[in-house]
């Protein structure tokens, strides 16, 4: 059987993979076709008609995103029929398409402003009225400006093919068809995208309406830090400001999508931000301080301080190398009460920690387990993954926690942890089905570990996946897969920001300082504790934003937030990314890794590093996995857990809203907006079914 | 002239009994098993070699239509579906079938079936025909009784469902028909693949018309050697006429292809009201083929060779007669606004092209319309035409092309004239 076949596109011979379209083969042979529905990721529809080629024996042109490229075919671009052709699409496309590029936010990067050049005709024959049609309403992100749409079905086929969503689609004929929701917003996390996919200026976005040009924006390719996947995103900023945040190609992580609260929580970066630092004073209120004195008082209570009375706890969005430079600090001190795990949670290796089979293995898999996780909300581009799988068939999925709709069909084994004992010894169904697939999953949420019988579930885990295939010892394929949820937490776990020997972790730090038995706490960025367990401890919060961290903190050190600084995060796969600068911090604001070497100066045991470079070299020798970018971890299987009893509790996941799970998403103003526009959307939902069922 | 026993429709007109009992009485049904025995090669040759044409209004062959079906059926079932949304302005011919000889179609849709490895056929018929579908139904249910559909039909399992259409054009084009039946908004698909690998819920599907399946039968019954006698070569057999327009008795009549069509008219019909020299034009084959001026109706034969020769075509033989009388721009803008109205809104050109001809038209029209209109209407019908996944493109663009290539001095004398007035005012 061939896998390749050769035609002729303008006399010169392309070979092509089988099963690739005209196209494909078009732009292989380097030859540039005009396009507006034809999207690589998305069905093809065949119906702008601008890609138009000649092909030899065929009486019309044919479009050529739609017809496989086949042996011996003789297809020709450059011909003056093929031209005439796609002027005439190209003149019937604008004749109902406003003119408005100066007020478009769609200008400089439209798809159809740059073909016009190509295959317009300067002026218009058409003397008749334009079609106006109505806005349609698709949620707080997308501002429509529906008279620009050229009916593509870009969006519709985005929104039920990718995000697995049909709030989209055509209603009407000819003319009058029209792209609508029905008036309900679209309910996915991937909506945002909308405005990616569309060519025109139809779907704009609603945050960034008419703030930029895109020739005005500097572009700063890094990767998003609110949720564990890590998706690649270019930030384009102007000045001081991120305007908005793109994604960027990776075919291992995110494909070309990122979800909405990666794309719109930036505007959380301009409010309550901390730029100078704070000291409590003796009114009991947070007093302005220089750096001079805040880091001086924080020297002296270190000092004072007995190393097993003082502990840290890191935050959701913490870079390595901040870890790096404040465990470096505490741990010359003698420190051992450290956590990166706000939570707590048993210790365990790094294997049972990490997304082993990478975000791209789902698709190999052919059976997989959900246990205790919402992949939709807590990494909503490895639940995009999973639909992609799903949508090719013959994939069993399976969930054991609280029931969700994931945009797929799963079958739900309930919420009991006792089920996980079931399916360990082999005696539940779906056992059956990971034993009989060759690439089965397990994928566990963050909440299964942050458990207090964490260890006894992971146990189990352990057992199931050794017995029914999913990993073991000197297997290919490791299936088992934790989906972390905070971008930190790989970075912290292989920066060992845990609690060391005879150390506390974060939920025992808290009981201590309840107790009275802890004289200074520091939160970096640590803002999803329980505060008020907190008591009387001295508590010193290093971070961006104010919010409860803050609220709670003696001493508040400003610091700069993620597109502000330089970083390394690791990803759930353990993929070590580099998140790059794009602006500056605020006031006095400053990197946290300087923060920690700053304060090595007065406390007298100065940490050796004098640049990021250096803290670099350091951090790499210390942990070389680190150095690697952009690979996976490969680790090795090793049994993980303690023999236990699974409790009652049933299993839940880690993320209740979406929309607000870091301190930036939860004071973007847009993210509330889309937080209450899909409780008011589901609850409409829910009273509808009450309605039609009473 | 055909001579009235060689006539395949023999209840075209209604006065005799639709049911089985009369059916049978004209031949239907009364040797299905015989005509079905040999199997499904024997069948399709015998088709092939008949050179029956799609009566549909393209014209291909059926025969070599069902070869394209697959030669076994594997693990996807094989599915005929029949063309019952005759829906082209000037076309009413299937209706007389649906409603006067139904029995005629289901057989003819159980020997197309045997030729194809069918057992289950799907009828989309117009909603708008409501009488048919009563009497459809009331045929299917006699069959079932008689047991010549069901599982013990001639030759073997088969029955057919129907489906009623929603008053979509655009549904009577094969593939939208084929999304339309599954449920989905009837639009059409593109091709590669067709229908024959991939139709019907993904499976090896064949569409034929009404009229077409409906002839197959007697065609096997009396010979292939009869109906080639019929007719000129390549244009075989007899078809199902629709004169309607400026006739004095507008009918539905059977007569052989390659018919003057003076002698249709003039026999059938009662001739072109005022006379022959009254007639200004014509439109063959229902409202999407291109008209024809009287100069080119003068000793014109109705088949299809010749009327593509002509620049025009048979389509599904609905001729639309225009006397002097009748505003021709006028026509073909009405024509216009049926074609926007129903354009799926899929595919660019088409979309937004169709209703750009009828608003230029419709300048031209009540003479409003500025000089080089009309070089810009023939333009935009150039850019729709071939320019789109269906044919529906084509049947836009045609009737303007064919006002435009005969009567293109009258569109531009209208222009004129307003703007001469324009001037004197």
């Amino acid at each position: 059987m061939t896998t390749t076949v050769k035609l002729t596109v303008n006399g010169g011979e392309v070979e092509v993979p089988q099963g690739s379209t005209v196209l494909q083969a078009c732009e292989a042979a380097g030859v540039e076709i005009p396009r507006f529905c034809y999207h690589e990721r998305l069905s093809i529809a065949g119906l702008c008609r601008m890609c138009l080629v000649e092909m030899e024996r065929a009486p019309k042109p044919i479009a050529s995103c739609a017809m496989p490229a086949g042996d011996g075919m003789v297809i020709r671009t450059d011909t003056a029929a093929v031209k005439a052709a796609r002027e005439g699409v190209m003149e019937i496309q604008l004749i109902n398409h406003p003119l408005d590029c100066p007020i478009c936010d769609q200008g400089g990067e439209c798809d159809l402003q740059d073909q016009s050049l190509g295959y317009g005709r300067g002026y218009s024959r058409f003397t008749d009225e334009k079609r106006a049609v109505a806005e349609q309403y698709m949620g707080p992100l997308i501002q429509t400006f529906m008279n620009r749409c050229i009916h593509c079905t870009r969006c519709v086929r985005f929104a039920a093919e990718i995000a697995g969503v049909e709030d989209l689609g055509v209603i009407g004929r000819g003319e009058n068809a029209r792209i609508t929701t029905l008036g309900r917003p679209l309910d996915s996390e991937l909506s945002g995208c909308l405005v990616d996919v569309c060519p025109v200026g139809a779907l704009t976005s609603a945050p960034y309406s008419f703030a930029a040009r895109p020739w005005e924006l500097s572009h700063t390719e890094s990767i998003d830090v609110t949720d564990g996947v890590a998706s690649n995103i270019r930030i384009d900023s102007r000045a001081r400001e991120v305007l908005r945040v793109l994604p960027r190609v990776h075919e291992d992580i995110n494909e070309e999508w990122i979800h909405d609260k990666a794309r719109h929580s930036i505007d959380g970066l301009r409010l309550q931000r901390l730029d100078r630092p704070y000291l409590r004073g003796a009114n009991g209120r947070l007093e302005e301080v220089s750096w001079n004195d805040a880091l001086r008082t924080l020297a002296e209570k270190l000092t004072a301080a007995a190393p097993s009375r003082v502990g840290a706890i890191a935050g959701d969005l913490a870079d390595c190398e901040s870890l790096y430079a404040l465990r470096a600090l505490l741990r010359g001190r003698g420190v051992t009460n450290l956590d990166c795990r706000q939570e707590g949670g048993a210790r365990l290796p790094l294997v049972a920690q990490v997304f082993n089979a990478g975000i791209a293995g789902i698709e190999d898999a052919d059976a997989v387990l959900l246990v205790g996780t919402n992949p939709r909300d807590e990494g909503a581009l490895v639940n995009a993954r999973l639909r992609k799988r799903f949508l090719r068939g013959d994939f069993r999925i399976a969930s054991l926690g609280a029931e969700a709709d994931l945009t797929y069909a799963v079958e739900h084994l309930g919420d009991s942890p006792q089920t996980l004992e079931s399916l360990a010894d082999g005696s539940h169904s779906f056992a059956e089905v990971l034993r009989g697939a060759e690439r089965a999953m397990v994928m566990v949420g963050a909440s299964v570990l942050a458990r207090t019988d964490g260890a006894a579930l992971m146990h189990l885990l352990c057992r199931l996946c050794e017995t029914t295939g999913v990993a073991g010892k000197g297997q290919d394929w490791n299936g088992f897969c934790v989906l972390q949820k905070s971008a930190s937490r790989v970075g912290g776990l292989m920066l060992d920001f845990l609690p060391g020997d005879g150390g506390m972790n974060s939920v025992e730090m808290l009981a201590a300082s309840e107790r009275g038995e802890m004289d200074l706490i520091w939160l970096l960025g640590a803002d999803e504790i329980p505060m008020e367990k907190l008591g009387e401890t001295f508590v010193v919060y290093q971070g961006h934003h104010g919010e409860a961290g803050a609220a709670r903190a003696d001493l508040v050190l400003p610091s700069a937030a993620w597109p502000e600084k330089d970083g390394i995060y690791v990803n759930t796969e353990g993929r070590v990314q580099l998140a790059r600068r794009a602006i500056f911090p605020p006031g006095e604001a400053r990197e946290d890794w300087k923060i920690a070497r700053a304060l090595s100066d007065k406390t007298g045991e100065t940490l050796p590093f004098n640049s990021l470079r250096e803290l670099r070299a350091r951090m790499f020798a210390d942990v070389p996995a680190l150095s690697e970018l952009d690979s996976p971890l490969r680790e090795k299987w090793r049994p993980f857990g303690e023999a236990g009893t699974a409790g009652d509790l049933p299993l839940g996941h880690s993320v209740s809203d979406f929309y607000r799970t870091d301190v930036i998403s939860r004071l973007s103003r847009t993210m509330r907006e889309c937080s209450e526009a899909r409780r008011r959307a589901r609850a409409g939902v829910e009273t509808a079914t009450e309605a039609a069922a009473a | 002239m055909l001579a009235d026993s060689d006539r395949v429709f023999r209840n075209l007109n209604g006065a005799d009994d639709w049911r089985l009992k009369g059916a049978r009485d004209r031949g239907t049904w009364i040797n299905t098993a015989e005509l079905v025995k040999d199997g499904r090669e024997a069948i399709l040759e015998r088709v092939k070699a008949s050179e029956l044409r799609g009566r549909g209004g393209a014209g291909f062959p059926t025969g070599l239509k069902w070869s394209f079906m697959p030669k076994e059926v594997g693990d996807r079932p094989h599915y005929l579906v029949v063309n019952a949304d005759e829906s082209e302005p000037g076309s009413c011919k299937d209706r007389e079938i649906l409603r006067n000889d139904p029995h005629m179609l289901l057989e003819g849709s159980l020997v197309a079936a045997r030729a194809m490895g069918v057992a289950r056929a799907y009828i989309y018929i117009r909603g708008e025909y409501w009488e048919p579908l009563e009497r459809l139904d009331a045929a299917i249910s006699e069959a079932r009784d008689a047991g010549l559909l069901g599982d013990d039909a001639p030759g073997g399992a088969f029955d057919v469902e129907v489906t009623r259409g929603a008053g979509a054009y655009i549904c009577g084009e094969e593939t939208a028909m084929l999304e339309s039946l599954e449920g989905k908004k009837g639009l059409p698909r593109l091709k590669p693949p067709f229908p024959a690998g991939v139709g019907l819920w993904g499976c090896p599907t064949t569409v034929n018309n009404v009229e077409t399946l409906a002839v197959v039968p007697t065609i096997l019954r009396r010979g292939v050697e009869w109906w080639r006698g019929l007719g000129l070569p390549k244009n075989t057999g007899t078809k199902i006429y629709s004169l309607s327009g400026s006739v004095e008795r507008p009918c539905n009549v059977e007569e052989e292809l390659g018919v003057p069509l003076r002698d249709l008219l003039e026999k059938y019909a009662g001739g072109v009201c005022g006379g022959w020299e009254n007639l200004q034009a014509i439109v063959p084959g229902g409202s999407s083929m291109p008209m024809l001026p009287k100069s080119v109706c003068d000793d014109l034969t109705m088949d299809f060779d010749t009327l593509a020769s002509h620049r025009s075509g048979l389509g599904t033989g609905g001729v639309i007669v225009m006397d002097n009388s009748v505003d021709v721009i006028e026509a073909v803008r009405r024509f216009s606004h049926f074609y926007m109205h129903e354009s799926c809104g899929q595919c660019t050109p088409c979309r937004e092209g169709c209703g750009w001809i009828y608003r230029v038209l419709s300048r031209l029209a009540a003479g409003e319309g500025e000089g080089d209109e009309v070089d810009l209407l023939w333009t935009i019908t150039k850019q729709i035409e071939g320019h789109t996944i269906c044919a529906f493109g084509e049947a836009a663009a045609w009737p303007v092309q064919g006002l435009l290539r005969h009567f293109r001095g009258e569109v531009e004398s209208r222009v004129k004239e307003v703007t001469d007035v324009k001037e004197v005012a």
